[in-house]
């Protein structure tokens, strides 16, 4: 094969200095001590310091854990069992639920969170948490059944079937062969689903309630007021949450051999 | 263990796989349809209603709401939000594509370099977006160098301006062009580029003849992944591009904050999808073409 032309290198290189040159600025510069200034003044560790100082900044975090973990596990049950239903075969409104999954996927995040809004509003229902958890859960189901229905996609079922011919009845069959061999796609789907719960913004937004903000929505205030460094040490630690979450879904999730542990 | 009250519902189950089917996907479709599809719903119903007084919402019919985007002004909101979610879409293809491109072709690198895509793709949009405003505004790291070294003798504004607005819906966008093309390519048979070369094919030639092709369906799904998050977002113009930067992603926004009309910001919502399905249309119609070509 021929070897790649070197403005083509060049080029791709530039590319790839525009996706990271901006985070690792960012990065670099929450260890700046200088609060205005962007020149290097020197090493601190004191923006992160102020981060536990504000309220604000710790209830965001705490309120952000709590959504993304509860609607984490609602979406991945949820998510889990209705991929298994179309992974097994026809029954009648197999297409209509196709087209229902296709709905989440099209329909732009700002459009999300105001139905719901308008929902909510005319439901009596208080805006706060709950309604964040149950958002989150509407967005977040259709990426675990995708993530399952790829790891279903690859299974071998004739283990399923041993078991059964061998006398196992179909939930210790489900809980013995099926969930086992099922875990990495499981789990990546809840990875998925968790990363995009913690860095909602937009559908957040319109779900919450006053004083009940997600760490997003904390950041996204801080981001329109002031321009002080402690942005750029909370977005560096989001960033190095990500990319440890990402590393292990992408460790977990990637294909391990389908039986064994 | 009580075993057979369990073996019996599992036989009436067993017997009856519609109800089985709809044991499993039940809860799930009960969520979605609460609270996905029924939201749609009401917005569409609010959509077609007056507006109250006080900026509620009254019962009627009318289709008011959409006529007022005949208007100039909501026309031109239109014109400009499909005219940068387009320009978006063509720079993440000039740049996206060679990317793709070269990681197909890198052997053992191909991992890494694509781990190195799809890192910013996981990282939080809003932090990514902070990160361009440190870059671009007025204080930011660009213009305090070309300052430093005296290219410029005071700042330019570069954050707040139409351009920051593309750089950044650009920046947000880019790995999702990427990663398309590159599993179109990734599945192609490169042994046929070595056929054409053989058979005396110039490099050109067998880019455009061979390579491009193939790798149609993979940019028509970047493109669409790229085209469908830029027409509805609202974050990069309100953050990037200040307040005179109204893309319809922000019309709606402010018809639920702000403005507090709820039917007009329903009716807009729905000009968004209706922009967007075609948008899907489309990207199908380029799929089933490609497919039936194969």
């Amino acid at each position: 094969m021929n070897r790649l032309p070197s403005w083509l290198i060049v080029w791709c290189a530039g590319v790839y200095a525009f996706l990271h040159i901006p985070i690792l600025v960012l990065v670099l510069f929450s260890f700046n001590d200088s609060k205005f200034s962007v020149a290097w003044e020197g090493f601190t560790l004191k923006w992160y310091a102020r981060l536990w100082e504000r309220q604000d900044i710790v209830d965001g975090l705490v309120a952000s854990l709590w959504v993304a973990t509860t609607s984490t596990l609602i979406a991945t049950v949820l998510g889990t069992l209705l991929a298994l239903a179309l992974a097994r075969g026809a029954f009648p409104g197999r297409r209509w639920l196709e087209m229902l999954l296709y709905v989440p996927v099209v329909t732009p995040e700002i459009v999300v969170g105001i139905s719901l809004l308008v929902l909510f509003v005319a439901m009596g229902l208080p805006l706060g948490l709950t309604t964040v958890v149950i958002a989150h859960v509407a967005f977040n189901l259709t990426y675990v059944v995708v993530v399952v229905l790829a790891r279903l996609a690859g299974m071998d079922r004739s283990l399923e079937e041993a078991a059964m011919v061998l006398g196992a009845d179909e939930v210790t069959t489900f809980w013995r062969i099926t969930v086992p061999q099922l875990f990495p796609g499981i789990l990546s789907g809840a990875m998925l689903a968790f990363t995009m719960s913690f860095d909602d913004y937009v559908i957040t937004s319109f779900v919450t309630g006053p004083g009940s903000g997600t760490l997003p929505v904390v950041v996204y205030t801080m981001v329109r007021k002031n321009i002080e460094p402690s942005i750029n040490a909370i977005s560096t630690l989001v960033l190095v949450g990500t990319v440890i979450l990402v590393t292990l879904a992408d460790r977990w999730g990637r294909n391990r051999p389908l039986a064994g542990p | 263990m009580n075993r057979s009250p369990r073996r019996a519902v599992l036989a009436w189950f067993a017997a009856r796989p519609g109800w089985r089917a709809f044991g499993l996907a039940g809860p799930a479709v009960v969520w979605l349809l609460a609270f996905f599809l029924i939201p749609l719903g009401l917005m569409l119903g609010t959509s077609v209603m007056p507006r109250g007084v006080y900026g509620g919402v009254e019962w009627g019919f009318t289709f008011e709401h959409y006529g007022r985007f005949a208007d100039r002004m909501y026309l031109s909101i239109l014109w400009r939000t499909a005219q940068d979610a387009g320009i978006t879409t063509l720079i993440c293809l000039l740049m996206g594509y060679p990317v793709a491109y070269v990681i197909a072709r890198s052997g053992p690198w191909k991992n890494f370099l694509l781990f190195l895509v799809v890192l910013p793709f996981w990282t939080s949009f809003l932090v990514r977006t902070f990160a361009m405003i440190f870059l671009l505004r007025d204080t930011g790291l660009i213009n305090a160098m070309l300052l430093r070294f005296g290219l410029i003798a005071e700042p330019i504004q570069m954050l707040y301006t139409p351009w920051a607005v593309l750089v950044g819906l650009v920046y947000g966008f880019l790995p999702f062009m990427v990663l398309p093309i590159y599993a179109s390519l990734e599945k192609m048979d490169w042994t046929l580029l070595e056929a054409a070369e053989v058979l005396g094919a110039r490099p050109a030639a067998r880019f455009l003849r061979i390579t491009l092709p193939l790798s149609l369906p993979g940019v028509a799904a970047g493109c669409c992944l790229v085209f469908i998050p830029s027409l509805g977002s609202f974050l990069t113009s309100d953050l990037l591009g200040g307040a005179k930067q109204i893309l319809i992603g922000n019309l709606v926004q402010n018809q639920f904050t702000s403005a507090r009309n709820w039917p007009f910001g329903s009716a807009a919502s729905f000009v968004l999808m209706a922009v967007v399905l075609v948008g899907v249309m489309v990207w199908q119609r380029i799929r089933d073409a490609d497919e039936r070509a194969i």
